[in-house]
């Protein structure tokens, strides 16, 4: 008995064109396993995404996708969601397309607690287009602009959306698949907005510039790193720099969803006009 | 209003943009994304509390960006969509108004011009905003631009907007400016059923053979909503007929001519020209909009001092009436080309007539409006 | 276009079946890497990707952790989980007379 992902896929567009050993294949193929495991039909999946290599993803799977303009994903997804709030509306971002210029519509969404499925595939770095430095580079990493090492620190994305209102926020990592596939599952499931962050490597333009260009070696520095949220909060500052924590890092259930909410206002006031 | 006094009042004294947010609606209407900018913040007041009524869907997004993306997210899962601004916000969604273009996205934008550049006139008109509608997104795509110039006409005009979004398969504009969307008039909203409501040709067929931008049936690729068994895929690069991306010269070559085609091949469907008084004219003048208004007056004082003017009005703007400004022009001997701006539509006119004749500009800014008085020095200069 | 060619490696201990896809595997490693008991290793393939792809070398020891299915970022190695080999049910006292 072996899983079969191609009823999720446009097998006839394999192979992808994303790096070898490159994480956004493991994120994919995580997001596959969690819309069969919840039984959600391709055909009532729109699957949105920006620009960058993430945003690639959509065009591999078999649901309704569409590849928009750079950071803006999420305010299409919302149009989408908002005219048929009885589907399923995910966003797949990388990390400068979600949160460099997709930053404002990222926290707004959040804030609205609308029932989409954001996952930034966090690789540190502008990948498609040559290694730039993007809002989650470590400090001190080389970067096609950041020559001398980077200046800027980075935001904490799990913290950001956290503190914007998301009511699901759960951070993973490519090294290990299954508990992303469980991650991004409960995303999925949880009525409200939820965001994954999923930490991923770019071993071609993060990692080639930091002494990691081989994919395990830059998988090995991200597993190594990654320990349960619990255990985070027991270390010491000192071993916090060299660590993130993992898990399921806030879920709250009891925030309106804004679909529903609008529904409301909708059957409250059709009501009244036919009374 | 109770549901009775409405019946018995048929009159509406609305502002100009109640009337586009009641047209649009009429139109059949069920998705609003907009950002409160002034002078167009009460299309989205006004649509804020209609649509929930009719069960559609309004939002305020975080900015005009995310406005224009939603309008498209939405026209792409089924929506008749509608988005308004003022000059800064469509400078802000032309990225995203080129991506509606590329996908062929129907969906109507509506630009409440006023004062510019950059902050420019908040509250006061201008018509400075024609060039930026038809060149302001980058690269090379068709534009239709609507200019109605009277209340009822802006009902009416908003109703077309939205009919050749849907046949033509793209975003469609609607400018008016400050003057005519805070000024308020009397009209009486036509009857549900006097004017025609189009929408977007379905495929047939197997969806799962669908081809979002088959050409084989003409210009104007039948549509799928998202959901409805299909699974296409859309894509802000240049793409094939089946909506993925190629960056072949031929098929890109292919897609960018079939969807200039789509006006350039529709001129009779989407030219639309008020001429007033031209029959006899001698000196002709071309107008748009609240300008036009003024020009009317002009034209008709100017007849009462002998001079025989004569006023075309394009009601469509983009594409610009070439043909029949020329036909205007060889009538004529001088034109008069006023519009509340320093020179934008003069320059369409200037490579439509292909002929030396005197053009008389006349041009303002500051944001009072062109009197008829402007206009009629301007047509007494050239007669 | 045909479905890729599919190499199959069947564990006879355990029925587990290593279903490698050559045409997707673009020579990254990471399944050689990962798996804990060495079922797999990278073999030299000249014109490929990063010059090699991946082959199975020991099935038996494969213990269907799916491990190099689950890093693995290009579909080209799945794993078909062997039903575990039943003892015979017991016979039943009715059976049995």
């Amino acid at each position: 008995m072996s899983f079969d992902y191609m009823p999720y896929m446009r097998e006839n567009r394999l192979p992808h064109m994303w790096c070898p050993g490159c994480g956004i294949g493991v994120v994919v193929k995580s997001v596959i396993r969690s819309f069969e495991e919840l039984g959600w039909e391709p055909k009532d999946i729109a699957f949105v995404s920006g620009i960058g290599c993430t945003s690639r993803a959509p065009g591999y799977l078999n649901v309704n996708t569409l590849h928009t303009t750079h950071g803006r994903a999420i305010s299409f997804a919302t149009g989408i969601k908002m005219h048929r709030p009885d589907k399923h509306v995910v966003v797949i971002s990388g990390d400068g397309d979600a949160t460099a210029i997709g930053g404002n519509h990222l926290i707004h969404a959040a804030r609205r607690n609308i029932d989409i499925t954001v996952i930034v595939n966090n690789n540190n770095i502008y990948g498609m287009t040559g290694g730039q430095y993007s809002p989650t580079t470590p400090l001190g990493a080389k970067a096609a602009t950041a020559p001398y090492g980077n200046l800027e620190p980075s935001f904490d994305l799990a913290k950001l959306l956290i503190g914007a209102g998301a009511s699901y926020v759960a951070r993973g990592h490519v090294g290990n698949g299954r508990q992303l596939a469980k991650f991004i599952k409960d995303g999925f499931a949880h009525k409200g907005f939820s965001f994954i962050e999923v930490v991923s490597n770019c071993h071609t333009q993060f990692g080639r510039r930091n002494k990691m260009a081989d994919p395990m070696n830059m998988v090995k520095w991200i597993s190594d790193r990654a320990v349960p949220a619990k255990k985070f909060d027991e270390m010491t500052e000192v071993e916090q720099e060299k660590h993130f924590p993992v898990g399921v890092l806030h879920h709250d259930q009891s925030r309106p969803e804004y679909t529903e909410t609008y529904e409301k206002l909708i059957s409250k006031l059709r009501a009244e006009v036919s009374a | 209003m109770s549901a009775k006094a409405e019946s018995t009042h048929k009159m509406k004294f609305w502002p100009g943009n109640v009337v586009i947010a009641e047209a649009a609606a009429a139109a059949g209407c069920n998705f609003f994304a907009g950002y409160p900018i002034t002078p167009s913040s009460e299309i989205a007041a006004h649509l804020a509390a209609i649509l929930p009524k009719k069960g559609g869907h309004f939002i305020q997004m975080e900015d005009e960006i995310a406005a224009m993306g939603a309008v498209i997210g939405a026209s792409l899962a089924g929506a008749k969509a509608l988005t308004a601004t003022s000059g800064p916000g469509l400078s802000l969604k032309l990225e995203n108004l080129g991506f509606g273009y590329i996908v062929e996205a129907p969906c109507v934008v509506v630009n409440v011009m006023r004062g510019g550049p950059s902050t420019g006139l908040p509250t006061h008109p201008a018509q400075a905003d024609i060039m930026q509608a038809r060149w302001g997104t980058h690269g090379d795509h068709p534009t239709i631009a609507l200019v109605p110039a009277f209340h009822s006409e802006m009902f009416l005009e908003t109703i077309r907007a939205f009919n050749l979004a849907e046949q033509l398969r793209m975003p469609v504009l609607l400018l008016i400016d400050e003057v005519l969307g805070h000024l308020s008039d009397g009209m009486i909203p036509p009857e549900p059923g006097s004017y025609e409501i189009i929408n977007r040709t379905l495929a047939d067929g197997p969806p799962e053979e669908y081809k979002p931008y088959d050409d084989s049936k003409g210009d104007v690729p039948p549509f799928l909503p998202y959901f409805a068994g299909a699974q296409w895929h859309t894509t802000g690069l240049n793409h094939d007929e089946t909506g993925f991306p190629t960056t072949n010269p031929e098929l890109v070559t292919r897609h960018m001519q079939r969807m200039m085609r789509k006006v350039t091949g529709n001129r009779e469907l989407i030219d639309k020209i008020d001429y007033f008084m031209t029959e006899d004219a001698e000196v002709g003048i071309i107008a748009f909009g609240s300008t036009a208004r003024a020009a009317m007056v002009a034209v008709k004082k100017a007849r009462e001092k002998g001079i025989k003017a004569g006023l075309l009005r394009p009601l469509t703007i983009w594409p610009f009436p070439n043909r029949q400004v020329k036909e205007f022009a060889d009538q004529v001997k001088a034109l008069v080309v006023p519009e509340f701006n320093l020179g934008q539509i003069v320059y369409e006119v200037e490579r439509s007539i292909r002929r030396d004749i005197p053009i008389k500009r006349v041009n303002k800014v500051g944001g009072v409006p062109i009197n008829p008085g402007e206009i009629l020095a301007g047509i007494e200069e050239v007669a | 276009m045909s479905a890729p060619v599919e190499t199959v490696s069947v564990s006879e201990k355990t029925g587990h079946k290593i279903r490698i896809l050559e045409e997707y595997c673009k020579g990254c490693t990471i399944c050689v890497e990962v798996c804990p008991t060495d079922v797999l290793k990278m073999e030299p393939i000249g014109t490929r990707w990063q010059g090699s792809v991946v082959v199975t070398v020991d099935a038996d020891a494969c213990i269907a952790c799916m491990l190099c299915e689950l890093q693995c970022p290009d579909f080209a190695i799945i794993i078909d989980r062997g039903e575990k080999k039943k003892k015979p049910a017991p016979v039943s006292e009715e059976a049995a007379r």
